[in-house]
């Protein structure tokens, strides 16, 4: 089923405001080296020293593409359901500014490789939403100014010049800043599904521009801002509460938007504009006249598309139907591929026709796992406990070895020492009892050290039964089979 | 001796060369003398003696050891500085990139390093390449060898033509065996013609762009510059070839040029293009035009009347889209990374003030141009306007050449003039008429000098060929040449 | 499409070309005579027909993926006017 959205409204004087918020997302392309240049594209390295001659746009210097990028912006339009564009072209966004060496960012515009495709969001009450692609285009990230070395004046460090981008851009679809941060996240995922971009946004390698803008319930949309370079979900969330806020306050005093590129600042918690940049633009584009139009044929196309992995959303489909998780259950297995990974090996111990109960490794991993993973501060990869260790003591329990209860202590034990679950009940003794006899006698003690309780019982309050059960479960430190015992106390009490 | 050695052709020299007649050191100390001698042309930006002697000596050296690099081994000549060359400055003679040295050679320059040849220096040129008299140089004005017997210009200093005016020069004065140079929209041919030599632009993507100070790049070609076509056809085979560095470079095998000279032009069909006159171009090109055509004939071509119905809007088509790539092209010449930096409170500042003094009129002229086609509500009517009436001139070529081998066409309207002649810059802009509509269409164009004009100043008619078909071009244009009989004269010292 | 002084100053800024007022307005003469003459353009009937992307009739070539440049920064800086340590600097950006 799909959402109509989230119903989240800003109040004002004169009654509630929608927000619209469309996004611009710049992925960098995980390469070894940049979009049209030789040198390194890793993050870090001394100032200027991942920095070719092409890259500093020394006089009569040329681009040559990087076919790898060509072929990861290709996989990701794919994975975005997108239309692949057999005909794009690269033309020249021309401005001038300090980390622009060339005085034009070689980017698509006319003509981008990707059109239009679809996220689909997972909402947390289980529906999802459809939110449009309007495109994706290959361009050139800029270098870093550092403005706080010296008094006078700024540093440029060339080294992320020319690193190979990825401009993804949504359609105004979104309405709320939580389903702003339900988009960057579910596209991360993808991304990193893809392989095409680590999504890494304290390294900046996956930043969002932020268009926002307010308008009254059935109004056509009012002038949007863009707030540039927002680097974390959070910042995303946070922009646009702020953004919107801002603008209801402008359009309620009688003021009007301004289109304008703004900053948004966590600290002061605002958002400002960013002038300077704003004056006089116009980007004169024309198709860059050092490279020829990108052709691709849909044989190259198709072979991208023939090894593409399976994706979040059909994964999800998949562990419903196949394993019957409810969607939310789903939802939360695929976010990651080695959390996915990890659960279907719990669910299957790594063999098909062995089949586990797979609604129980479902909440054995994302309640019992993800909290002592969480508590650890630990990721799926480095857990404590390894996906087959987990999946012994599902059988553990299925066999009647353990209990439920018995085998939570147990899964403590395993990630406090990483031992193998069979190892733990050996050495602690933590066998269940099915030995009948002894629990028999177990039971006639407690009822014979009993006499009210079991007046109480056969006077027909049969819910009583269940005291009976914690005194002998207790009386066998939790180790007799409860089901045995609830059989006999019946037996011996209802008769 | 020595002045006999400034005399000879680049095969001539070779063959001197080879039989040990003299060696490479001599022939480059004759030429560096040549250069000592007429400082007054200022055909050099900046001379490079040392390293050509150096060059010099390392040919010989390896001649003793019987080995030779290749077509150019020992052979003195001048380089454009338009050219980036790997430790001397290369200025595009502009202020702005006044200092720079190149960590790196450019494609071309690394070839004919390759292939033995010796540089004597970066010639001079218009600043950016944007000029067609090589007066817009920050390094001074280039004179032509040249002077007029009678007429209004009569003893007066004349320009070489441009862009390449120090190579053309060099070439004519015997200061060099040959010069590189590059051809936008004329800055080959014009030149040539305008000094009495042979100058080539070959199919674009025939030689790199790599390392070539950019000015228009779906236009900019590199070409050799000398004083017959045999001398043009060897330079290129040395100059050309595929290249990985340049995404407009053509994977072409680079064929033997030198092997189609002196071949049989019989049969060969030669168009006449008819709308190739300009009005107020002297009779005296007309005639020289018919003359050329009459030679081929005599010497068993054919010759048909073509029509190139689009010819009159190429240079409007060139002066959207030349500017606008410019425009962007300049756009590094930022004061930040190399060259020239003028002093700037704030970012913007330094960038007007660095731009403002560093470029000339000339190419800030360009540069506006360039930014106003490009920007909003003016792209659409100015510069796609303009790359599609050039779609049309491309299609005029292809339709002509269904049915003709080459063309025959004057290469300028007018022979050299007088520096400091009063024009407008539409009317300079004339100078390129006959040489822009192949350059829009990326078609290879020789001018050879055919005769004098009734003031004594040489004549250039260019013939055009299909692309890549250079071997024919060089056929066509041997056998031109050789029935002109065209003289260079020797021409008096021109002292500092 | 008349060109006065004021839309000159505003191209010269776009271009970063200082530009003297009193330059204005005969720059703005002498561009707007390029222009005019380029306006005959028009004449030329280019219904239906493509602009030209290139002249050479080639596929972009795509180069592989790998780190063959850069690990130089002196080269880099060779030529640059006010490089400190291995950085470029300009007038402080104030953002
Ligand atoms: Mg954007
Ligand atoms: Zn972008």
């Amino acid at each position: 089923m799909s959402s109509t959205g989230s119903s989240y409204l800003i109040q004002g004087e004169t009654g509630d405001w929608e927000v619209v918020i469309g996004l611009e997302v710049h992925a960098q392309i995980s390469s070894k080296s940049k979009l049209f240049s030789g040198a390194s594209a890793e993050y870090g390295g001394g100032p200027n020293e991942h920095v070719s001659i092409v890259d500093a746009a020394m006089p009569g210097m040329l681009p040559v593409i990087n076919d790898y990028c060509v072929e990861q912006a290709v996989r990701t339009g794919l994975g975005l359901k997108a239309h692949i564009n057999h005909y794009s072209v690269f033309e020249r966004k021309n401005y001038f500014y300090a980390d622009l060496p060339q005085g034009y960012q070689i980017s698509q515009y006319a003509h981008p490789v990707v059109g239009e495709g679809t996220v689909i969001l997972d909402m947390p009450d289980g529906t999802t939403r459809p939110i449009g692609i309007e495109r994706l285009h290959m361009e050139q990230d800029a270098g870093k100014s550092m403005h706080d070395q010296d008094p006078k004046r700024s540093f440029i460090d060339l080294n992320r010049a020319g690193v190979a981008l990825m401009e993804i851009v949504s359609k105004p679809d979104m309405r709320s800043p939580e389903e702003a941060g339900i988009y960057v996240r579910k596209l991360r995922s993808i991304l990193r599904y893809l392989g095409t971009c680590d999504g890494n946004m304290e390294q900046g390698s996956m930043r969002a521009d932020v268009n926002v803008s307010v308008r009254k319930a059935g109004e056509d949309l009012r002038t949007r801002c863009e707030i540039k370079n927002v680097n974390s979900v959070r910042f995303v969330m946070q922009a646009i509460e702020t953004e919107a806020r801002r603008q209801v306050e402008v359009w309620e005093s009688g003021g009007e938007v301004q289109q304008e590129t703004r900053l948004f600042d966590p600290n002061k918690g605002e958002t400002r504009s960013m002038r300077s940049k704003e004056f006089a633009h116009d980007y004169r584009y024309f198709p860059d006249p050092d490279l020829l139009p990108l052709v691709l044929s849909h044989e190259y196309v198709d072979a991208i598309a023939a090894d593409l992995p399976e994706l979040p959303d059909e994964k999800k489909e998949r562990f419903m139907t196949e394993y019957g998780l409810s969607a939310y259950d789903a939802g939360v297995l695929v976010v990651d591929r080695d959390t996915a990974d990890y659960y279907e090996r719990v669910a299957r111990g790594g063999d098909p026709k062995k089949g586990r109960d797979a609604k129980q490794a479902a909440n054995w991993v994302i309640s019992n796992l993800f909290g002592a993973l969480n508590a650890a501060g630990k990721s799926i990869n480095d857990s404590p406990v390894s996906a087959d260790q987990l999946g012994q003591l599902l059988d553990l329990i299925a066999d009647d070895t353990i209990s439920g209860r018995i085998a939570k202590d147990v899964f403590e034990e395993m990630v406090a020492t990483s031992k193998d679950p069979g190892d733990i009940v050996e050495e602690k003794g933590l066998k269940q009892i099915t030995d009948t006899g002894a629990i028999e006698a177990a039971v006639d003690q407690v009822i014979a050290d009993n006499p009210d309780q079991v007046a109480d019982v056969k006077g027909g309050n049969e819910k009583a039964i269940g005291w009976f059960v914690g005194q002998v479960m207790k009386a066998t430190q939790g180790k007799a089979n409860p089901g045995v015992v609830n059989k006999l106390l019946r037996d011996k009490l209802v008769g | 001796m020595a002045d006999d050695l400034t005399k000879l052709t680049i095969a001539e020299a070779r063959s001197g060369l080879q039989s040990g007649a003299f060696s490479s050191v001599e022939l480059t100390d004759a030429h560096i003398a040549a250069g000592e001698a007429n400082r007054a042309l200022n055909v050099y930006v900046t001379e490079t003696p040392e390293i050509a002697r150096n060059a010099a000596k390392t040919a010989d050296d390896r001649r003793t050891d019987g080995r030779v690099a290749g077509a150019m081994d020992g052979i003195p000549i001048a380089m454009k500085d338009l050219f980036c060359t790997e430790g001397v400055q290369t200025t595009a003679s502009s202020h702005i990139l006044e200092g720079f040295k190149p960590t790196y050679e450019s494609t071309v320059g690394g070839n004919l390093k390759a292939a033995g040849a010796v540089m004597l220096g970066k010639s001079n040129m218009d600043e950016f390449a944007m000029g067609s008299a090589t007066i817009t140089s920050y390094f001074g004005d280039t004179i032509n060898p040249w002077q007029a017997a009678s007429g209004p210009d009569a003893g007066k200093d004349l320009v070489p033509g441009g862009s390449s005016g120090g190579s053309a020069a060099a070439v004519a004065a015997r200061i060099a065996l040959g010069a590189t140079g590059t051809d936008t929209g004329g800055s080959i041919r014009q030149p040539a013609s305008f000094t009495g030599i042979v100058g080539m632009k070959p199919t674009y993507g025939r030689c790199s762009r790599w390392g070539i100070v950019a000015f228009a790049s779906s236009l900019d070609q590199a070409g050799p510059m000398t004083r017959t076509v045999r001398d043009s056809a060897i330079m290129l085979g040395a100059m050309a070839g595929h290249d990985p560095k340049d995404s407009t470079s053509a994977p072409v095998e680079t064929p033997d040029f030198e092997s189609a000279v002196g071949e049989s032009i019989k049969g060969l069909r030669v168009g006449i293009p008819e709308e190739y006159t300009a009005e107020g171009m002297p009779d005296e090109i007309t005639r020289l035009w018919e003359q050329g055509a009459a030679w081929l004939k005599d010497q068993g071509a054919e010759i048909v009347d073509v029509t190139l119905p689009h010819t009159k809007y190429a240079l409007p088509t060139y002066y959207i889209v030349a500017p606008a790539e410019a425009s962007a092209n300049l756009a590094r010449y930022d004061g930040v990374r190399y060259g020239f930096r003028a002093h700037g409170e704030t970012l913007d500042e330094m960038y007007m003030n660095t731009r403002g003094e560093g470029f000339g009129t000339e190419v800030q002229r360009r540069v506006l141009i360039g930014a106003y086609v490009l920007s909003a509500g003016y792209y659409d009517a100015y510069y796609v306007k303009a790359q599609k009436v050039r779609s049309r001139i491309a299609e005029d070529f292809r339709k002509a050449f269904e049915d003709v081998d080459v063309l025959l066409t004057p290469t300028a309207p007018s022979p050299a003039f007088a520096i400091g002649a009063e024009m407008s810059p539409v009317e300079m802009y004339l100078n390129d008429v006959f040489t822009v509509p192949a350059s829009l269409a990326g078609l290879p164009g020789i001018s050879v000098p055919a005769g004098l004009s009734a003031s004594g100043l040489p004549l250039g008619l260019q013939m055009i060929a299909k692309p890549f078909d250079e071997l024919t071009l060089f056929r066509a244009a041997a056998a031109l040449e050789e029935a002109a009989g065209f003289e260079l004269p020797a021409f008096d010292p021109r002292g500092a | 499409m008349a060109l006065d002084a004021d839309t000159v100053r505003k191209i010269a800024f776009l271009a970063r070309i200082r530009v003297d007022d009193d330059r204005l307005e005969p720059l703005a003469k002498e561009l707007d005579g390029i222009l005019g003459w380029i306006e005959q353009l028009g004449e030329v009937d280019t219904d239906g027909v493509e602009p030209m992307t290139s002249v050479a009739d080639l596929t972009l070539p795509r180069r592989a993926d790998a780190v063959t440049d850069g690990n130089d920064p002196e080269k880099v800086l060779a030529n640059a006017p006010d490089p400190v340590e291995a950085f470029y600097t300009v007038p402080k950006v104030v953002e």
